[in-house]
């Protein structure tokens, strides 16, 4: 490789030395002159009439500053929290959605629903005042799960939303898949519930607004994977700042996982405060309060039906599908399960007809949205495990079964019956790497070997495939979406070669200070310590949507393309000029412009100076500087896909789980930095075992106290839980539509090992008749599922 | 956490006498329960008085017939002492399986049976091993320690200074942990006194206690399977999201058998 920061290259991570030597600077580092804390009071309750507020006893204690509350918050006018995604129903009705005030004015609708904040000289001077904040709550009956909350005479978690019932969208062509069935050899059929995870990024969240009297400018530092989002959202709707007077900063953000996407209440309360108070207000979660009020993920319960023919060829696929929202819609949740779930249920197979159904429901939980993956783990989760319970009725091998369904890599591109276009993929060509990669043929005698130890054995398989790039503004704006999901770039030259970019896109842990370097080093030939990524400041950078559903290199990535094919153009006419040659004959070779044939050629550096000091430039032509901004809009979404097999054993006498191995074979498109882009599926690979063995966010069902509120009961994945991870990726099917070939990275791992694991379990249980177990596959509920299968043993 | 008071007495006579000052005092050994308890808010004692700099409950020592621990010692110190692996390896092994490195870097013998935590390790130890515990004015037998959940047989403040474990002919601890926070869901306690075996079991119920059929079964034959006839009723076991009491008492069997081929 000619440069050993460009593309291709395992660059070690930039950002590590500060982050692994505690140098970052995470928004609850940053402190401001005369800065004062803010504390919420939350409501015990998962629904209370809010009756009445005291304050008074907490206004004298000491430190106190303000007391605040939504009485306060409506006096101001701030408003609802909005919702960024609009779905209608099947009737063609818009979704209900009911106002989601920062700070809940007359009810309370989960346990950890902000009643008031008080905010005071220190922190625990405002915990000491808020346990003195009297609020008079009259406890309602709480829906608590999505089934229960649809049953007739449900409590209403908003009034004027009946059956709790937000919306009742379908998607595919009914008929078609009614037809599909009647025909059918064989159905299969599975009920299956993928369950609520909490989020748990490292670091907790955490607000810092400021008001500068003199200006009139509002400043909000908050731990956000989208400043400009949060900027528009909380500015235009909530508060009524004008963008102008309004300055979000994402500083370091210590993982995010989705829920750094959301606008929350705390943002709104803190920015809002600091210019009430007179004074910068900063709020930082504590970890039980992250449990209780981070958005949620996933929590769908669902029924699927496969339709066969007699040689286990797919005809159509019926899905149903209710979808927890929780208490209110946070920014995106009306999008997770349906335009990034339905749309993704045809999977890697060319299932002719699909058609599902979903409906979503309000309940007294936190609010539930995108969480790692967000609707395409669920979607994977779903086919995946009905494809397996399908191998497992016709006696088909499954690898076998998945492949004889595959669409095939010459009908690219390929229309689904479910609105996406894949433009490219081989799902044969990773199936084919990770048999032997695994050993396929041989898991018979490690199963053999392994019942020697008394031990069961399992293998399971994951193909999945996940729209990422999000999105194209357009087909999102026709969805649904409000607002565009373009990225922005600029790449700035400075005088003496040196270059910044600023980036829309967001870093919270996937190395884009690396990865965004390579790209400029790869196309200038500068070293990589000469280039600067900027991102997470609304002053410094163009307006930008930030990082989610994998999009930071396919959609972000291009947009520095853009600015920097814009560079280049210029760069030659400089060039031209200064090397007294026609711009048709300046080619860049290496990161020079040279003068084609000829040994004359300039560096970058060479002309970025000269455009800066435009002593020899073409200044009737051209402005000078070097300096160029671009907006990237992708074509389409991306379509990242892969193979991952897991195996499992099984202690049959305590039920416990323990994954033996796990091979991942991934088409990301062409890959930029393959070091990133094997911890980013490390991570995920982590974080799907997590999901399927150990992470499980359980409420009372009658309280609605959420019961798994700390990591004494809440089971993370630690790295003793994991094997040393088989990770492949081919580089064969680079994407047609961005200008790096790139798919996306980000949360493949999860979207694939949860249904691997799963496969893998069941089928360790299958000799004792096991079909099916919901995640995660906890000791019990294993041991359970071998007892109740083992007739000697249940009737003991 | 609220406010408080902070002492760092220098003998266990300093720090009964504070004791005897204050209003809502609370000794303070390696902190792992009390201080996340503190910073929950769920607990505002007047006074903390951290027993960590009196040397009489430091050390670890080989005496009458088994090992003297004293209250303060860590549980990384008893995992890694070369003494505790030599006499009694069962309890370094507990030690090692206690928590995590953190905690057991940071956590006490003394604050682990103090607190007696129906789900932590020690109390099973100090059962099996036929331990004395001894404190500022007594000694108490192991037996009548453990008084039920979060209970034990001490007085107000009365201030264990050691534990002494009675070296057995052999024995072995086999825990299942939970998953998420790693505390027992069921250990068992396996120790052969000449003739006798002794079978605790935590984790199970709301305090530790002795499984008398397994205590027979292994006394007539000290073999795994000698156990498959006996069990634990479910009846009064701990029951949570990470195991019913049905589980529990299946995870008796299975860690008692488990123990029982690790004493070789």
């Amino acid at each position: 490789m000619a440069n050993p920061t460009g593309i291709g290259a395992s660059v070690r991570r930039r950002e590590d030395a500060r982050f692994l030597t505690g140098r970052g600077t995470y928004t609850d580092d940053i402190n401001r002159p005369g800065q004062t804390h803010a504390v919420f009071v939350r409501s015990p309750y998962a629904h209370a009439r809010i009756t009445g507020i005291d304050a008074a006893e907490a206004m004298r204690a000491p430190g106190v500053i303000a007391v605040l509350t939504g009485a306060d918050m409506e006096t101001d006018k701030v408003g609802s929290l909005p919702c960024g995604w609009l779905i209608h129903s099947k009737d063609g009705s818009p979704m209900k959605e009911p106002p989601h005030f920062p700070i809940a004015r007359d009810r309370a609708r989960y346990v950890g629903d902000a009643v008031a904040v008080v905010i005071a000289e220190t922190r625990e001077q405002a915990k000491d005042a808020a346990e003195l904040v009297m609020v008079d709550y009259e406890e309602l009956p709480a829906a608590v799960t999505s089934l229960k909350a649809l049953e007739g005479g449900a409590p209403l978690v908003h009034d004027d939303v009946g059956g709790n019932l937000c919306f009742d969208w379908h998607l595919g062509d009914a008929a078609a898949v009614d037809a599909a069935f009647a025909q059918a050899a064989h159905v299969a059929k599975l009920d299956l519930v993928n369950q609520r995870l909490v989020p748990n990024a490292m670091e907790p969240r955490a607000a810092l607004g400021e008001y500068d009297r003199a200006t009139g400018e509002h400043t909000l530092t908050t731990t956000s994977q989208n400043p400009h989002v949060i900027r528009l959202l909380m500015g235009a709707f909530v508060l009524g700042i004008p963008e102008h007077k309004l300055r979000v900063v994402a500083p370091d953000v210590g993982g995010g996982f989705g829920s750094k996407i959301f606008h929350y209440g705390e943002e709104a309360v803190v920015t809002w405060a600091a210019k009430k108070v007179g004074r910068p207000v900063k709020w930082t979660a504590e970890r039980s309060e992250s449990f209780l009020t981070d958005a949620h993920g996933r929590d769908h319960v669902s029924h699927a039906e496969l339709a066969m023919d007699k040689d286990g060829n797919f005809l159509a696929l019926r899905v149903a599908t209710i979808a927890n929202m929780g208490a209110y819609l946070s920014t995106f949740a009306p999008s997770i399960p349906t335009y990034l779930y339905a749309t993704l249920l045809a999977g890697q197979y060319k299932t002719p007809a699909i058609y599902a159904e979903v409906k979503a429901v309000f309940t007294n939980t936190v609010p539930v949205d995108a969480y790692r993956g967000a609707g395409r783990p669920e979607a994977c989760y779903l086919i995946e495990r009905l494809v397996e319970v399908a191998a497992a009725e016709t006696g088909i091998d499954k690898a076998e079964l998945r492949r004889r369904n595959f669409v095939p890599a010459s009908a690219m591109p390929y229309q689904t019956p479910v609105a996406l276009q894949y433009d490219t993929g081989d799902f044969a060509k990773n199936l084919d790497i990770a048999l032997p990669l695994v050993d396929y043929d041989g898991f018979a005698a490690r199963k053999a070997e392994s019942a020697r130890r008394g031990k069961l054995r399992g293998i399971g398989f994951a193909t999945y495939i996940e729209a990422c790039g999000i999105a194209p503004s357009n087909v999102a704006g026709a969805l649904g979406a409000r607002a565009g999901l373009y990225e922005s770039a600029e790449v700035r030259f400075h005088p003496t070669g040196s270059v910044t970019v600023f980036t829309g896109s967001h870093s919270h842990g996937q190395g884009h200070e690396t990865t965004f370097a390579q790209l400029v080093s790869e196309r200038f030939g500068v070293p990589i310590e000469n280039v600067e990524i900027v991102h997470g400041d609304t002053s410094k950078i163009p307006f930008g949507m930030g990082t989610y559903g994998s999009r930071s290199l396919a959609v972000g990535g291009s947009a520095i393309v853009k600015a920097m094919d814009k560079v280049e153009r210029k760069a030659k006419k400089i060039a031209a000029h200064m090397l007294e040659a026609a711009e048709a004959d300046i080619e860049v070779k290496d990161g020079r412009f040279v003068v084609a044939g000829t040994d004359k050629a300039l560096t970058i550096g060479d002309i970025a100076l000269q455009a800066y000091v435009p002593h020899n430039f073409p200044l009737d032509e051209l402005e000078p500087g070097l300096d160029e901004q671009a907006f990237y809009d992708p074509k389409n979404f991306t379509y990242p896909n892969g193979c991952h097999v897991c195996e499992v054993e099984i202690d049959p006498d305590t039920g416990v789980v323990q994954v033996v191995s796990f091979a991942a074979v991934d088409d990301f498109g062409r890959v930029i930095n393959p070091l990133i882009v094997e911890g980013q599926v490390h991570g995920g690979l982590v974080q799907g075992i997590g999901q399927a063995l150990y992470e499980n966010c359980v409420y009372d069902e009658e309280s609605g106290q959420l019961i798994t509120g700390s990591y004494m009961d809440y089971c993370m994945p630690r790295a003793d839980d994991v094997p040393s991870f088989t990770v492949r990726y081919h580089e064969d099917q680079p994407c047609t539509h961005n200008p790096l070939g790139v798919k996306g990275c980000g949360e493949a791992g999860t979207i694939g090992a949860s249904a691997a694991v799963m496969n893998a379990v069941v089928h360790a249980l299958s000799e004792y008749g096991v079909t099916h177990l919901d995640m995660p596959a906890t000791p019990e509920r294993v041991w359970q599922a071998i007892r109740r299968h083992t007739p000697a043993q249940a009737a003991e | 956490m609220y406010a408080f008071t902070y002492h760092r007495p220098k003998s266990v006579a300093d720090a009964v006498a504070l004791l005897g000052q204050f209003e809502d005092p609370k000794l303070l050994g390696g902190g792992q329960t009390l201080l996340p308890t503190l910073k929950q808010r769920l607990a505002r004692p007047s006074d903390l008085i951290d027993l960590g700099q009196i040397p009489e409950l430091q050390g670890i020592r080989e005496e009458a017939g088994g090992l003297t621990v004293g209250a303060f010692t860590r549980h990384a110190e008893v995992a890694h002492s070369e003494t505790v692996q030599r006499v009694i390896p069962a309890l370094a092994s507990l030690a090692e399986g206690i928590g995590d490195r953190q905690v057991r870097n940071m956590g006490t013998l003394g604050g682990s049976i103090c607190n007696a935590d129906p789900s932590a390790d020690y109390p099973a130890a100090v059962v099996a091993l036929k331990a004395t515990v001894r404190t500022d004015r007594r000694e108490i037998a192991g037996d009548d320690f453990f008084t039920g959940m979060f209970e034990t047989a001490l007085e107000p403040g009365e201030i264990v200074t050691a534990v002494h474990f009675r070296t057995p002919d052999k024995a072995a601890y086999a825990k299942f942990r939970n998953p998420a926070s790693r505390y027992a869901i069921v250990g068992v306690f396996v120790a052969v006194f000449g003739s006798e075996v002794r079978v605790t079991v935590t984790g199970a119920g709301p305090s530790v206690f002795r499984a008398d059929d397994m205590e027979a079964a292994l006394a007539q034959d000290f073999r795994a399977d000698a156990l498959n006839g006996a069990s634990v009723s479910a009846d009064g076991l701990n029951a949570d999201i990470h195991a019913s009491a049905d589980y529990r008492a299946h995870l008796v069997r299975v860690m008692a058998r488990r123990a029982v081929e690790a004493c070789g």
